[in-house]
């Protein structure tokens, strides 16, 4: 038998805190060298100089510090909790006192609201949190900060079965072009094919957590979609804030799972250049 | 930079008509920010005929709603909310006296013809540049539904705020325009 690994929530505070304050305001080695090597490419007047202006404000934001952006966004929080752990106290209430001290401390913006009477919470809690169970007795955590704008560019979609993987790329494409400057270009997409329509969500908002621009490394059917549709948004024309130019997405990731013969559910959730995740292991 | 022009606020409308989409712009003075829910409220104001807490005619408005300021700061990061969810609001306030419109984002065919309707202007700020641009703010406060928390009328006292011209006077679209100007056939690009 496993001994069981005990972990206070002390930690899972402290660590969740930590993870938001700094992905809010140190934009990410992989965005950074994503964004700068487009600035490169990139022939577009109004696009390069809004580009650079991104490499200007992370520059700032850093040694400053502030938040990259005023949207310090919904806390979402990807738990992988190892069954050999057992946690001392509550470990949802950690999460969010987690949270709640990071926008405070941090000096975020609180943007949660009642989603009738708009009434902001005051503390950016509740969280999403979206826990699973797997081996080992350690405990990985994500978290990311979701902006709104971008979610709000985003859905669910039950496509026909036949649509096939030529209606997925179409829809993809499709989905960002109607965006069009909303969700602050230069995006990421991510993807989520198959499993229930929630599943698909899930998957689509965890393919936003890989490293920029890193390919499925499961299914080279997903790679080569994943680099197809890249070329064919990047050919829209939208470029950097909708300012025109081929930089338009940074990286499309598509995760996948198997789904029901009558069914073919798909999530594109979109990120704006913005992309803020951080991740430690307890 | 070069290429880029100086404007101060008051904007006129005579401003508005030497303004082009896809001007970059330095914008400088007293402007107010607003976003959804002071929208809804100052337009349900001006339905009932009531008065507003604050006054729109020749103002310009940011459509923003700042971190909250650290020790020592004026204001903490700043940037644009996504435009067209003021869609609905916007034509009523230029009708009610706002020069100028600070956000990010594709405007409807209502507001594009209010602007050339009352010769005002959509200016573009970049969204993800917050921290740059809470350097250009000089003097934060806020005057109205100080309730709305981060959503709070505040005005805001800029330097050099880096816009770019969206829609003007004439009915130009920047977006329109850039993007049939920059669509291309697919080629593939390292990744």
């Amino acid at each position: 038998m496993n001994t069981i690994r005990e972990i206070s929530c002390d930690i899972i505070v402290e660590t969740v805190r930590g993870l938001f304050i700094e992905a809010s305001t140190d934009l990410g080695e992989d965005v950074l060298s994503a964004i700068k090597k487009a600035a490169e490419s990139e022939d577009s007047e109004l696009g390069k100089y809004a580009l650079d202006k991104i490499i200007e404000n992370a520059k700032i934001a850093k040694n400053t510090p502030l938040p990259l952006c005023q949207d310090t966004g919904l806390a979402v929080v990807f738990v992988e909790l190892g069954q050999d752990v057992h946690i001392t106290g509550d470990f949802n209430e950690a999460v969010q006192e987690g949270v709640r001290r990071a926008y405070r401390d941090g000096f975020l913006r609180k943007s949660i609201c009642d989603p009738i009477s708009r009434e902001n919470t005051g503390d950016n809690t509740p969280a999403v949190i979206h826990a699973e169970i797997v081996p080992g007795d350690m405990i990985r955590i994500i978290a990311m900060p979701k902006g709104g704008g971008s979610e709000n560019m985003s859905s669910s979609v039950m496509l026909l079965p036949s649509a096939g993987l030529e209606g997925i790329r179409e829809h993809i494409v499709e989905m960002v072009k109607r965006a069009g400057p909303n969700p602050c270009p230069p995006t990421i997409v991510g993807v989520g094919i198959g499993g229930s329509i929630e599943k698909s969500a899930l998957l689509a908002k965890k393919a936003l957590a890989r490293r920029v621009g890193e390919p499925n490394r499961s299914d080279t059917r997903l790679s080569k979609l994943e680099q197809e549709t890249l070329d064919e948004i990047n050919s829209l024309g939208i470029g950097p804030q909708g300012y025109g130019g081929r930089t338009t997405s940074l990286g499309v990731h598509v995760e996948m799972t198997p789904c029901h013969i009558a069914s073919l559910p798909v999530t594109v959730n979109i990120q704006c250049h913005v992309a803020r995740h951080g991740e430690a292991i307890i | 930079m070069e290429n880029i022009k100086k404007i101060h606020t008051p904007i006129t409308a005579g401003i508005c008509e030497n303004l082009h989409a896809g001007d970059r712009v330095f914008l400088s003075g007293s402007i107010i920010t607003g976003r959804d829910m002071a929208h809804k409220r100052l337009c349900q104001l001006i339905a009932e005929g009531k008065d507003l807490p604050v006054r729109l005619d020749g103002e310009t408005i940011f459509y923003a709603a700042p971190t909250p300021p650290g020790p020592g700061r004026v204001i903490g990061s700043i940037g644009p909310t996504t435009s067209y969810r003021m869609d609905a609001f916007a034509p009523m306030l230029m009708e009610a006296g706002i020069r100028g419109m600070i956000g990010k984002g594709s405007r409807s065919a209502a507001v594009r013809d209010a602007i050339v309707r009352y010769r005002t202007v959509y200016l573009g700020a970049m969204g993800g540049i917050a921290a740059l641009m809470s350097e250009c703010v000089k003097k934060a406060e806020v005057i109205a539904y100080e309730d709305l928390g981060p959503e709070a009328i505040m005005r805001l006292e800029i330097e050099n705020f880096p816009l770019i011209v969206i829609n003007d006077t004439a009915g130009r679209d920047l977006y329109e325009n850039a993007t049939g100007r920059h669509s291309m056939e697919p080629r593939s690009v390292d990744r």
